[in-house]
């Protein structure tokens, strides 16, 4: 009797408590943002400056260095998720939240930056500066 | 099943028509005779015993303001921003209603803190009033959880990178860190979602648990009675005749009154003086401004994860800055468990172990605020 009773009441806690669980996990969004983009126009960077593009739903970033090369990156800090910037000062990529310094690989060479932030490939198309994921990461 | 029997009719004796008529009722007089009879020891340490009372106060400015914000403030990342806007520009007053709610979080966390901290040193938290520190200890989490949800609420860039920042620091903790993570922003980035989520804990999930345990705090607090300081006990208990206390209603409550009055006063000062400010719409795809800071009462902790290296021996640097404040944390929790007997030996090390802390927070604070 007591454990029909107890049994019952317990099947009937779960069967309320378990959509409840599931509701308060967000169902998964679709990234749409496919694999490469259109980071800039040709011009539109001077040298040794950055952008920060559209990746997606996230922000990358986009350096043109001092000798007129682009380089492309995740601005998601390795840290803790701030967007990062580069510094024209320094000519480093730089993270205001906890003063982390990356170089213009993304490696993390500075403060407490944990890891690189992922580089992305880049090449020029026609008026286009093409941002791509590389292949295998 | 039969009727109960009818309620004799109480007679009462009192003079006010009104309290006569309530207390016919129910017993008014029997409610509030707890309060009569409870006393206020009357020592030189006694001005601490206001603390308590005060972010009380704050509180329930929080909770009017709160309301009066909700008439125009509108949760979703395209209208917040313009929301805040419009009441600080358009509605009338709005600038004072919204830097009132501002400056009262503000003030109401370091009362808090101040309260925590004077029943630890004046050893009021010992037993048998280890769940009047429990609650308490959850109230000031509570209230450090108000503080955060309702930073993000305007929806500026200094909120949107601070809830960054503050909602990844769980998610470093291993296993239930990212689930934790994707519960807090209602997904995988700080996003209007994320919006939505800390408004429903701001102002239903928060005030409705906040409200319940101020309750319990209360009430633990008239059972057993204000805790005098050990010193003071030794005095009265070597010169009894020494002893004095004041009855709580009406001359301590007139008292607290007054404290009340001066903290209206200095809210209202500060709240009109100094209007909050708004900053500027959050944008994900903009830096995180230099000079970014969390509000000042996360500061020592912000300072302590800036000056953790990256890797310490095998591990992130940042996970055990943050298992090291959780496991803090969880001490200070049970100190009154740890700490044994009232007068046992125990106690100096605690009272050491909370200037310290003390020390510790206030110094990484001003480092903070001082560090590029
Ligand atoms: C029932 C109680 C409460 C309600 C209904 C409420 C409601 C609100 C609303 C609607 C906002 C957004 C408007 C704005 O940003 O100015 C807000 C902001 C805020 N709330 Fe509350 N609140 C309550 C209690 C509290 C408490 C207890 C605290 C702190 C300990 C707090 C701290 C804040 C903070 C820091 C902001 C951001 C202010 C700003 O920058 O604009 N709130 N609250
Ligand atoms: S989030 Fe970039 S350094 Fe901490």
């Amino acid at each position: 009797m007591q454990v029909l009773l107890g049994g019952g009441l317990l099947a009937s806690a779960v069967s309320f408590l378990y959509p409840v669980w599931r509701y308060l996990v967000p169902p998964v969004a679709t990234d749409l943002g496919g694999d490469s983009v259109v980071a800039a126009k040709v011009g539109e960077l001077k040298a040794n400056s950055g952008k920060i593009f559209r990746f997606g739903s996230r922000p990358g970033l986009l350096v043109r260095t001092a000798d007129g090369e682009y380089r492309a990156m995740s601005a998601i800090c390795t840290h803790l998720n701030c967007t990062v910037q580069y510094r024209s000062d320094v000519r480093e990529v730089w993270c205001a939240c906890h003063n982390g310094f990356y170089d213009l690989n993304g490696r993390n060479i500075a403060g407490p930056p944990p890891r690189p932030l992922e580089s992305y490939a880049v090449h020029v198309n026609g008026d286009d500066v093409v941002v791509s994921r590389r292949r295998g990461t | 099943m039969g009727s109960a029997p009818e309620a004799a009719p109480r007679s009462s004796t009192h003079r006010n028509p009104l309290v006569r008529w309530l207390d016919e009722r129910f017993g008014w007089e029997d409610l509030l005779a707890p309060l009569r009879h409870k006393t206020v020891p009357v020592h030189k340490l006694s001005y601490w015993y206001f603390l308590g009372g005060i972010t009380l106060f704050l509180f329930i400015i929080q909770v009017l303001t709160g309301i009066l914000l909700l008439l125009y403030y509108r949760a979703s990342a395209n209208e917040a921003f313009e929301s805040v806007q419009y009441i600080m520009t358009q509605v009338q007053f709005g600038w004072l209603v919204r830097s009132i709610h501002s400056w009262s979080a503000n003030l109401m966390i370091f009362t808090a803190f101040a309260h925590m901290f004077s029943v630890l040193f004046l050893r009021a938290y010992t037993k048998p009033r280890e769940l009047t520190w429990l609650t308490g200890m959850v109230l000031l989490f509570l209230a450090l959880g108000f503080g955060f949800s309702g930073y993000l609420l305007p929806w500026n860039t200094l909120a949107f990178f601070a809830t960054k920042v503050g909602t990844e620091i769980p998610g470093q903790i291993p296993v239930i860190g990212k689930p934790l993570l994707i519960f807090l922003r209602g997904g995988e980035e700080v996003t209007g979602a994320t919006l939505t989520r800390f408004f429903g804990f701001h102002v239903a999930l928060l005030p409705g648990i906040t409200t319940l345990l101020i309750a319990a705090h209360i009430l633990l607090i008239q059972r057993l009675g204000m805790s005098v300081p050990p010193s003071q006990e030794a005095a009265w208990k070597a010169l009894p005749p020494s002893k004095r206390e004041m009855p709580f209603f009406p001359n301590f409550f007139a008292r607290e009154l007054m404290a009340w009055y001066i903290a209206l006063g200095v809210l209202g000062l500060l709240a009109a003086l100094y209007p909050w400010e708004l900053g500027s719409k959050a944008d994900p795809f903009v830096p995180a401004p230099a000079g970014i800071r969390p509000e000042w009462y996360f500061v020592f902790m912000f300072q302590t994860l800036k000056l953790i290296p990256a890797k310490v021996g095998p591990i992130d640097g940042e996970l055990l800055g943050i298992l090291g404040f959780g496991v803090v944390g969880l001490i200070w929790v049970l100190l009154p468990f740890l700490g044994g007997d009232r007068y046992g030996r125990r106690q100096v090390f605690i009272r050491g172990l909370g200037v310290f802390a003390l020390a510790y927070m206030l110094g990484m604070t001003v480092y903070g605020y001082l560090a590029k």
